[in-house]
């Protein structure tokens, strides 16, 4: 995989395309008319504060709010739906939403590493060998291969192995703490082939000093 | 030296003004300074008694431009003076009050919650040649001197519990009780024990302590003050507050301020004024006792005359307390009255034991009903005739009389009749038995088993349909006879947990018809209106309301609140958030107190802690269960000021003096319940349920964001959070109310309803 280029393919579109559909039926009423116009997403810690009110849908006198899912601007406002009946799915607008420095590194990564999930909410240690090198040399000097003998999964003081499936490579990321219990389904390790590690910590390291947000 | 360390002490004085009139009084305080600086100049060059003579001249200064300050001080500067670092806090008092004391479960910031301290001391008497150590127990806020770690003496609900624990061990050991209250407010946390819930608790075992206690205020914020404020003598320092609210908390709110934006100080000076906060008022209104005079601008730790004034005023309040229970107390309750009429200084040459004994501890108690009763008459408006109320102060006395023949004079007959009929009839049904059995053989040999009328009905009941019975439409009680105003909309409703559950659009006949307002998909429970609950709870007809002529009104004059009760009395046609009625469930007589969401909120006020009271006396009275049905209920309605932060120890008082009669208390909370009622009478009961959806706690998301910082989930207040902290005992679906209230009925409660 050529993650430079896709570096470059980033780079040479830095945004999204967001279309904002009708949920439902009904009568919809723009609150928002001019393209450009600059919207923002889901906000607040708990993401419960409503981003921008992009107009409402009316069904069965039910006057209903459409939010902005996320930060943008608008690129297009179908205006030919104004006071009139649509279905559900129809398109309503599009917000073109610029890249955040996260949301390319999560492209990247996400195109250049393996990921190993948890089979089980448990606490995970990796096996005392391994355990020995990541602390003396670092995690990438762990070269894993399917069926290898890599975790101990800790559960209400029963312990067993876990075994390592999935392509060969080195460890690029940890994603648990040996104190903490990890839900099931969440990633325990980033895995990646050994030639690319360099190449992905340098892309990641110009992404996170080059990438600019508006 | 001494020269320098009396400029240190006018440099601080000035400070201290700059610091409580900001640039109000600028004239006084640039006079103050220029002269400050003067001497300063002149200082070093000359002589000591050249310097001397100018230090006492300005000393001199200092001391009359502080007692014309004084004059003109507002509200607002007294809320400053209390929250000054400055300012007297509780270890002064411990230091010069008490002759010794030593400071338990806590050592500054090693301590469960320092805002909270408790010392036992002892104040020593010498009386007749001999030296008496009259111990106490010792409970208050501390700020110290703006220590970060103590909080403003703004305390965790540990610290309340601590507080709790130590006045039950003063209750153990019979000794008195000082508690100073030194605080803005309590810690809006929802952490068990729960900020509302040990407020509660504190108040509920206060109620009932059986030892003087003697509370001293200086800043009383709220239900973080009620939580030890609950006393037989309540002091107030002069320069003290006492609200229910802080002023830029009922500024916040009059100028309905959003996230960010900052509330203007003139607001808030306003607000202040209106409140009645100081202590000159709250002494006009009855809420405190006795105004302890501090010098000018408020004490400070050099003060230390202030100190013997109030421990002579700590001295003889526990004196009187103790003498007015006990029995032998004609010529020292005399000396007493006399010295506290007079502000005589000298207290401490009559000696008074403050231990009681069983008798004067059951008189304590009820001398502190009798005296918060009494509390806050005039807050309210009872327009009812003077016939009516001549008659109904005849049926009180009726019931109970009534009451005392058919419960404690009959009653104990009664169980002995009982018991030997009970006896007899057992006696008979084995004679019965051994006489009819050859009968009863033959017949089951004939096969004659059940009547032929039996065997019919079962035949019936197990080969045709079901159907409804006539009788009972909708959820039980009163039936389909209430549609709610929100069922004739032709319109369909939104879910406000559709997006998170997926739940569809809910046709609102359907909705507020059919369905109660429940959503079908994922069982949110939507807003009833009370009338709901009358019709659906209670069986047919049998609600009959009582002391409806008592009625809101605007004790304090607060700008805007007549205007507004005006129009809530006519949109609801109520005359106060308070309903009180007798009813029944499945033929089970219960008085219920409700506060109305409607009707401001359900914030409660004078009247409606009055209202309150009389239910509870009521169904005291006349052996009934006490239902307290929260309809919602914003908090204390601020616009009353303490007319209404006093009804939480008062409703208090009345709700322990009905369970300790043996009643049954059930608290049910619909939609939102928070703060004081919370945090007083509806969080002390043993028995509290949710409606489905309902939110309860002590502060608002709002609240907690400005106080703590942190930013709360959207469910922090939801019933099940509640119930998983242990704050309510259970959560029942609203179409199963009349049921459950009827199961709570049947099994829980005290001793004394008539129905067991």
């Amino acid at each position: 995989m050529d993650i430079k280029a896709l570096l470059e393919e980033i780079k040479a579109s830095p945004f999204t395309v967001v279309e904002v559909a009708a949920p439902h039926t009904g009568v919809v009423e723009y609150a928002v008319e001019e393209t450009g116009f600059g919207v923002v997403g889901p906000s607040k810690s708990w993401w419960d504060g409503p981003g921008t009110l992009l107009g409402t849908i009316s069904r069965e006198r039910n006057k209903k709010p459409l939010y902005a899912p996320l930060k943008g601007e608008i690129e297009t406002v179908f205006s030919e739906w104004a006071g009139k009946f649509v279905e559900a799915g129809t398109p309503l607008f599009t917000i073109r939403h610029y890249l955040t420095k996260d949301e390319v590194i999560k492209a990247i990564l996400k195109q250049a590493l393996y990921l190993f999930k948890a089979p089980e909410r448990a606490k995970y240690y990796f096996v005392p060998t391994v355990d020995k090198k990541i602390k003396g040399e670092g995690h990438e000097s762990v070269r894993v291969k399917d069926g290898m003998d890599l975790f101990i999964v800790s559960r209400m003081k029963r312990e067993t192995v876990l075994a390592y499936g999935g392509p060969q490579g080195i460890i690029y990321a940890v994603y648990f703490r040996h104190d903490e219990n990890v839900d099931m389904g969440r990633p325990l390790i980033g895995v990646c082939p050994e030639d690319q590690l360099s190449l992905i910590q340098d892309v990641v390291r110009r992404v996170q000093v080059e990438w600019e947000e508006p | 030296m001494d020269i320098e360390k009396r400029v240190q002490g006018l440099t601080e004085r000035l400070q201290y003004i700059q610091d409580i009139f900001g640039d109000r009084e600028n004239t006084n305080t640039q006079l103050l300074k220029s002269k400050l600086s003067d001497f300063l100049e002149r200082e070093n060059n000359a002589p000591v008694h050249e310097q001397v003579k100018r230090m006492l001249a300005l000393e001199d200064l200092f001391a009359f431009l502080e007692k014309k300050l004084e004059r003109g001080l507002t509200s607002m500067d007294r809320v400053r003076i209390v929250r000054h670092p400055y300012r007297i806090c509780l270890k002064d008092i411990l230091e010069n009050v008490y002759d010794n004391y030593t400071e338990i479960g806590g050592q500054d910031e090693y301590n469960i919650d320092p805002g909270m301290l408790i010392a036992r001391a002892y104040i020593s008497r010498r009386v007749g040649g001999k030296v008496h150590n009259q111990p106490v127990m010792v409970i208050g806020h501390e700020k110290g001197h703006g220590q970060e770690f103590r909080n403003a003496g703004s305390v965790k609900p540990w610290g309340n519990a601590k507080a709790l624990h130590y006045m039950k061990v003063a209750d153990t050991e019979n000794i008195p009780i000082h508690t100073y209250i030194f605080t803005p407010g309590s810690y809006p946390i929802e952490d068990y024990p729960g900020a509302a819930q040990q407020i509660a608790r504190n108040l509920y075992e206060m109620a009932g302590l059986a030892v003087p206690v003697i509370s001293v205020i200086s800043e009383g914020g709220s239900g973080g003050a009620e939580a030890i404020g609950l006393a037989d003598v309540r002091l107030m320092l002069s320069h003290g507050y006492y609200s229910v609210i802080s002023p830029e908390g009922a500024a916040a709110i009059e100028g309905k301020v959003k996230r960010g934006q900052r509330v203007s100080p003139e607001l808030i000076e306003k607000c202040a004024e209106q409140l009645k906060i100081t202590a000159n008022d709250n002494m006009a209104m009855g809420y405190v006792d006795r105004v302890v005079v501090e010098p000018p601008l408020g004490a400070r730790p050099m003060h230390y005359d202030f100190f013997k004034t109030l421990r002579r005023e700590v001295i003889q309040a526990t004196d009187k307390v103790v003498l007015d229970v006990k029995g032998w107390n004609f010529f020292r309750a005399m000396a007493v009255r006399y010295r506290k009429k007079r502000r005589v200084s000298k207290t401490e040459n009559i000696y008074v034991r403050w231990s009681l004994n069983a008798k004067a501890r059951e008189r304590l108690v009820w001398r502190r009903y009798r005296k918060f009763r009494r509390m806050g008459q005039k807050a309210y408006q009872d327009s009812s005739p003077a016939t009516r109320k001549f008659f109904s102060r005849c049926k009180e006395a009726g019931w109970s009389l009534y009451s005392l023949f058919k419960y404690d004079l009959l009653k104990k007959q009664k169980k002995k009749i009982d018991h030997a009929v009970e006896e007899i009839s057992g006696e008979i049904l084995v004679l019965k038995d051994r006489v009819l059995s050859p009968w009863a053989k033959l017949k089951g040999r004939l096969g004659g088993n059940g009547s032929p009328g039996s065997s019919r009905r079962k035949e019936k009941s197990l080969t045709e349909l079901s159907y409804w019975e006539q009788d009972s439409g909708g959820f039980g009680g009163n039936g389909g006879g209430y549609v709610s105003a929100q069922a004739r909309r032709d319109r369909t409703v939104t879910c406000p947990r559709a997006r998170t559950h997926g739940c569809l659009d809910l046709w609102a006949p359907d909705l507020f018809g059919d369905f109660a307002g429940i959503c079908n998909y994922c069982g949110y429970h939507f807003r009833m209106e009370y009338q709901w609950y009358l019709y659906n709870i209670f069986d047919r007809d049998s609600i009959f309301e009582f002391n409806e002529w008592v009625e809101s009104e605007n004790p304090l004059s607060y700008e805007g609140l007549d205007l507004k009760l005006e129009k809530i009395k006519r949109e609801t046609g109520l005359k106060s958030a308070c309903m009180t009625f007798e009813a029944r469930v499945n033929g089970i007589g219960l008085v219920v107190a409700m506060l109305t969401g409607n009707f401001r909120g359900g914030s409660v006020g004078a009247a409606e802690g009055e209202k309150f009271i009389r239910a509870a006396e009521r169904a005291r009275k006349k052996h009934f269960p006490f239902l307290a049905y929260v309809h919602g209920t914003a908090g204390i309605r601020i616009q009353e000021g303490t007319n209404g932060v006093i009804q939480m120890p008062r409703c208090t008082l009345a709700v322990r003096r009905y369970i300790e009669a043996g009643g049954l208390y059930l608290v049910l909370y619909d939609t939102d319940s928070y703060a004081g009622p919370v945090a007083s009478f509806l969080g002390c009961s043993p028995y509290q349920f949710s409606v489905r959806s309902a939110n309860i706690g002590f502060a608002g998301p709002r609240v907690i964001r400005e106080t703590t910082g942190m930013d709360v989930a959207p469910d922090y207040h939801n019933a099940r959070q509640a119930l998983s902290r242990g704050h309510i005992h259970g959560i029942w679906a609203r179409k199963e109310l009349r049921a459950n209230i009827h199961q709570a009925l049947l099994t829980m409660g005290g001793r004394n309803l008539y129905y067991r």
